[in-house]
């Protein structure tokens, strides 16, 4: 059995959730990685994939019309390639979830969605916000699936000497163009690997006290900045920063949580965390079930006074 | 321009799942259900297409049982203008629903289809791009602004890296994320009114569609507890406790 693994990367280098994929695809059989993208930064990427320890082989197709992962144009490829494997593995961020189920319906195959954890030939899968676990088992003649980062180990960066094959696919499907991309840059270390994590919620009350109280602690402790969605609803911060069922899942070994509540919507993205942290004013806010260690209080004088202590 | 608005009866999001005591799934026996709501968020920018002038029909459709004919009749007080229905007691998978979606879209020819991101029950994420591939049209997903302008739609996509915009032919599909729009609450005459909006009821088989799940569950667990922790009672205490744990 091989597996071939989805290769997310931006600027020439590679995405951390990609090496946790690679190891769940180790899971299954042999692993070879694709690189799709605009010839010179697919080219870096995929040499720096060659180098992830446990992959035997990298398939690159370096053509514009593979840039920005455009799911309209990388599902056929990846599907055409699929021919010679029976798995398709990519991370479960918001480009494997854009790119695999496309690349599954062009195998009319049912994938199996934000994997946890491989056992053989069954796989345990989050349901109801995380409330529920389902291990299940495909009949489908080859698989395709996403996996959370955060319940793999990530597979060494260096250490591998896999050869580079070029491939070519079916090239622009003339359906969809990449405009633009606004991100936010940070100098924090990036939200799902991060090791510690400084999140704030609704309490907060604005985006300059957001700014004010969040970012100060999260600098002490070299941590990434989290938001809950109310936080996010209401423009304290962007998108990009929202923790949860439907916004980005982490499990750093600290997770400090300020002033949000705990809906199991945001729950479902950080319950995994090693250590929780939650401050809040209201002693029967659901986040204290959750946390390791409460401290119910004024977080405008607490957060204060911890990022002096720390 | 046609919408099809594809919506599913959930568990509503208020409610906490509880898993069977024989591990066979979740219990949704007296378990209050409601539309999925990024299915909500759909339909409301389906209708606001509509009232830009767009669109010139909103058409919600669902893959369920009998009683999800309560979900499309709230889509109809939102605004829809007639609903179908395949009615199935089954559970469909995301596969199966894409292909189904795929004959309606066959005879419907919308140009457009705007369908939750994700359902809150299985949390699969898969229906929106599936049907993009077996129509073999583009795809704007996790939506949080929408244009359409003449032969395109123009997505500006949550990604994690922040906001990514695409430019899309139509016909399309787009799939909705949170922040697309406030969906409106249907107002009691609309309610009223929804009732002698046009429902159509099919069956997976008029469309021919083979519905077979490919997974087999084999069990539903309760995740793992975690071990009740400990309140401190200053900021002090709350420091050791971090340094005991060497975490700070």
């Amino acid at each position: 059995m091989a597996a071939l693994v989805w290769v997310e990367h931006e600027g020439g280098a590679l995405k951390d959730p990609t090496l946790a994929a690679v190891t769940a695809a180790g899971k299954l059989g042999a692993v070879h990685a694709l690189v799709a993208g605009d010839p010179g930064e697919a080219k870096a990427a995929a040499e720096a994939a060659a180098k992830i320890a446990g992959i035997e082989k990298v398939l690159l197709a370096a053509d514009p019309a593979y840039a920005h992962g455009l799911p309209e144009n990388v599902a056929p490829l990846a599907a055409q390639l699929m021919a010679g494997y029976d798995a398709f593995v990519a991370a479960a961020t918001t480009t494997g979830k854009n790119i695999a189920p496309r690349v599954a319906a062009l195998l009319d195959v049912m994938q199996l969605s934000e994997v946890i954890g491989i056992e053989g030939r069954t796989f345990m899968r989050p349901i109801y916000a995380g409330n529920a676990i389902a291990t299940v088992e495909s009949s489908d003649a080859k698989l395709v699936l996403t996996v959370r980062g955060t319940n793999f180990e990530k597979a060494a960066s260096e250490g591998g000497s896999a050869p580079i094959e070029e491939v070519a696919g079916p090239g622009d499907a003339g359906l969809s163009s990449f405009v633009s991309l606004d991100g936010s840059k940070s100098e924090r270390p990036e939200l799902t690997s991060a090791g510690i994590i400084v999140s704030g919620g609704r309490a907060l009350k604005d985006a300059a006290t957001f700014e004010q109280l969040i970012v100060p602690l999260a600098d002490k402790l070299g941590a990434a900045v989290g938001a809950s969605r109310a936080a996010v609803d209401a423009g304290y911060i962007s998108n990009d920063y929202q923790v949860g069922q439907t916004g980005k899942i982490v499990a750093p070994g600290l997770y400090i949580a300020v002033g949000i509540s705990g809906a199991i919507q945001h729950l479902a993205g950080m319950k995994d965390s090693k250590v929780i942290v939650a401050i809040n004013k209201d002693p029967d806010a659901p986040i204290f079930q959750v946390a390791d260690i409460g401290l119910v209080g004024d977080l405008f004088q607490i957060v204060p006074e911890l990022t002096s202590k720390l | 321009m046609k919408i099809l608005v594809p919506v599913k009866r959930v568990i509503d999001y208020n409610v906490r799942p509880r898993v069977k005591a024989d591990g066979s799934g979740v219990d949704l026996a007296n378990v209050k259900m409601s539309m999925n709501p990024f299915d909500e968020i759909a339909v409301e920018e389906a209708i606001r297409l509509r009232e830009k002038g767009v669109a010139s029909e909103v058409v919600a459709v669902s893959i369920g049982p009998a009683k999800a004919q309560e979900t499309l009749r709230t889509a109809l007080a939102m605004g829809a203008d007639r609903a179908i229905l395949v009615e199935t007691e089954e559970a469909v998978e995301p596969l199966a629903v894409a292909k189904l979606l795929k004959a309606i879209w066959d005879e419907e020819q919308p140009g457009l289809v705007v369908m939750g991101k994700q359902a809150i029950d299985d949390d699969s994420n898969q229906t929106g791009q599936m049907l993009a591939a077996l129509t073999g049209r583009p795809q704007g997903t996790f939506a949080s602004k929408v244009a359409v302008e003449g032969d395109h739609v123009t997505v500006t996509r949550e990604v994690d890296g922040g906001l990514e915009t695409v430019r899309l032919a139509l016909p399309a599909i787009v799939t909705t994320d949170l922040r697309l729009n406030e969906p409106r609450y249907a107002s009691l005459p609309n309610i009223m009114k929804a009732k002698s909006k046009p429902l159509a009821i099919k069956s997976p088989a008029d469309y021919g569609v083979d519905i077979a799940p490919r997974l087999k569950v084999l069990k539903v667990a309760e995740p793992p507890v975690r071990q009740a922790g400990v309140t401190v009672g200053s900021v002090d205490e709350l420091v050791a406790k971090l340094k005991t744990l060497g975490v700070a």
